[in-house]
């Protein structure tokens, strides 16, 4: 009898609960529907379009191709140098445009600058949702000084509008290299010590190692890119799989997990990859720096008015969160046809509900943490 | 005040108005609700992180409605979030005020033009006390805009509605008759 009522007591039901689209680590207005059995997630199922904002439509109806750059940046706000450089190349391509040296490497630094700029986000986010406040200041003072390089270039902090079709808005001050190259400087023994803050700290790995473990083999399949498909250990990077612009120029690594604190591809993989890259990217930025020409006008191809042929081209590049891809349809008038993107964050979201499966509440946060979505890509 | 300053010269006693006492509390703690949408968010997450520090105005963030005292409403609002912006604003208790931060939820900003989706100014769902321009606008931007709502609550009275509450209470007199 008394064994009838105890198993009657931790008899568990399902419950479904919502997270967000109000909470603090979903990074937006993403609204989870999350069904639990006790504290064990059995099933997720992310709703989205809460900022949807029409990228596409917006893309067509602009009665220019350059009038479309400044709606790319707020597609993946964190990063937007980047989604204006894949923009960009595919336009390029499209008008078989040939580009000044001077503005194919200060396009790579930016996009490099930017990388980090947005890593250290999605690191100091990630530690703030497993409780970890001080590293994400520390982020954010580095964070900072990019900001202030961005701001001086081009008027702006954070959407900027500086890289054109055939070169830049202006070409960068005289400054701009020393700063860099000193930015780099003081940059990289604060790597080390984020790591000793948050990367090797016991409390941030027991949240992290093991959990969400994502097979090579399903991320893959669910065609996941940039940190989230490296983390499980796949070498696949299009800055050097698949050059664009000049990256074939530059010498540097590609970081992929290794299960250094438990299972290979696992949050805390993931995260390492991040911080890894931050890295490499310093070290193709030492090497534009250097190969960089100090003599060029930047506003040499720009073309008065674009003049387009039909045609179509897709055109993908590497983002801090993956494969970003334009595929643009272009009739003989002065605006796309279509402009089709493909969003690493969107494609990485559909992998949470197969990796979140079995895991405790409290851990989904640190997944959804680790796959650094911004929901303006998601959604559009 | 004068006459009785005097009085209690000895004991450590403040004579103000029950009023200025309150606003003073009240613009002091200003915690917001930490609700970003979109771009505005991260503008806002770089306000509240070491280079721009919120913390030295007393503005803290909070995770719950409950706790919050004013909203910022950080991004493009649309549609489908506008029911549920209204649902936290009526979370939230009382005194309560609403920023608005960015082109976008003052009204609908770049996307006004062809946003079928996109609420053009989130003060068609809940009453907004400051505007903050800009997209984004700069961390100094919104700082400005919390400065602007702490002088806005020391004029206020404990008598005296805000003027937002008086227009829905004029609405409502106007539905029902």
């Amino acid at each position: 009898m008394t064994n009838q009522i105890t198993a009657n007591i931790h008899e568990t039901k399902e419950m479904t609960i919502n997270m967000g689209p109000q909470h603090p680590s979903t990074h937006g207005v993403l609204r989870l529907e999350v069904v639990l059995n006790g504290e064990v997630v059995t099933r997720v199922h992310p709703h989205i379009g809460y900022l949807h904002r029409c990228f596409e439509k917006y893309a067509e109806a602009m009665d220019d191709y350059s009038k479309v750059i400044p709606y790319t940046d707020r597609i993946d706000y964190v990063s937007a140098m980047n989604q204006e450089h894949g923009y960009v190349i595919a336009v390029e391509k499209l008008l078989q445009l040939e580009v000044p040296e001077r503005v194919e490497y200060v396009r790579v630094i930016l996009a490099e600058l930017q990388r980090i700029a947005s890593h250290l986000l999605g690191i100091g986010t990630f530690g703030l949702d497993l409780g970890a406040f001080t590293p994400f200041l520390y982020c954010f003072i580095e964070r900072e000084k990019i900001l202030t390089i961005f701001e001086k270039i081009s008027g702006a902090r954070l959407l900027y509008n500086y890289i054109c079709v055939g070169g830049l808005m202006r070409d960068v001050p005289d400054s701009f290299k020393p700063e860099t190259a000193d930015f780099v400087k003081t940059f990289r023994p604060k790597i080390k010590e984020l790591n000793d803050l948050l990367s090797y700290n016991q409390i941030f790995i027991d949240r992290t190692a093991n959990i969400g473990v994502l097979p090579a083999e399903v991320a893959l399949n669910y065609a996941a890119s940039g940190p989230m498909l490296r983390g499980s250990g796949v070498s696949w990077d299009l800055r050097k799989n698949d050059p664009y612009s000049i990256y074939d120029r530059f010498e540097f690594d590609i970081p992929v997990g290794t299960g250094e604190v438990g299972t290979v591809g696992d949050c805390w993989d993931r995260y390492m990859v991040r911080v890894r890259e931050m890295e490499q990217s310093l070290v193709i930025i030492e090497q534009a720096l250097e190969q960089m020409p100090d003599e060029g006008n930047v506003m040499e191809a720009v073309p008065k008015r674009i003049r387009m042929k039909e045609g179509e081209i897709y055109v993908r590049t590497e983002t801090p969160r993956g494969e970003l891809g334009y595929y643009i349809i272009s009739d003989k008038s002065s605006s796309p046809f279509r402009v089709k993107v493909r969003a690493p964050s969107f494609v990485n979201l559909s992998i949470l509900p197969a990796i979140s499966r079995g895991a405790l509440l409290s851990d989904l946060v640190a997944i959804v943490g680790s796959i650094d979505i911004v929901l303006g890509e998601v959604d559009r | 005040m004068g006459l009785l300053d005097k009085k209690y010269h000895d004991s450590n006693i403040i004579i103000v108005s029950l009023d200025s006492a309150l606003n003073w509390a009240r613009k002091s703690s200003l915690w917001y609700e930490q609700f970003g949408l979109a771009c505005c968010a991260i503008e806002m997450m770089a306000t509240a992180a070491s280079h721009y520090d919120f913390d030295r105005f007393g503005i803290i963030p909070r995770s719950s409605p409950r706790q919050a005292d004013v909203m910022i409403v950080a991004g493009t609002v649309t549609m489908k979030m506008a029911s549920r912006i209204e649902r936290l604003y009526e979370q939230m208790s009382e005194p309560r005020y609403v920023i608005s931060m960015g082109s976008c939820s003052n009204s609908g900003g770049p996307y006004w033009e062809h946003g079928y989706h996109v609420l053009k100014g989130v003060d068609k769902v809940i009453p907004v006390d400051v505007y903050v321009p800009g997209c984004p606008p700069r961390p100094e931007a919104l700082l400005e805009g919390f400065l602007t709502l702490q002088k806005k609550i020391e004029g206020e009275s404990l008598v005296e509605k805000k003027p937002s509450e008086k227009i829905t209470e004029d609405a409502d007199r106007h539905e029902t008759t």
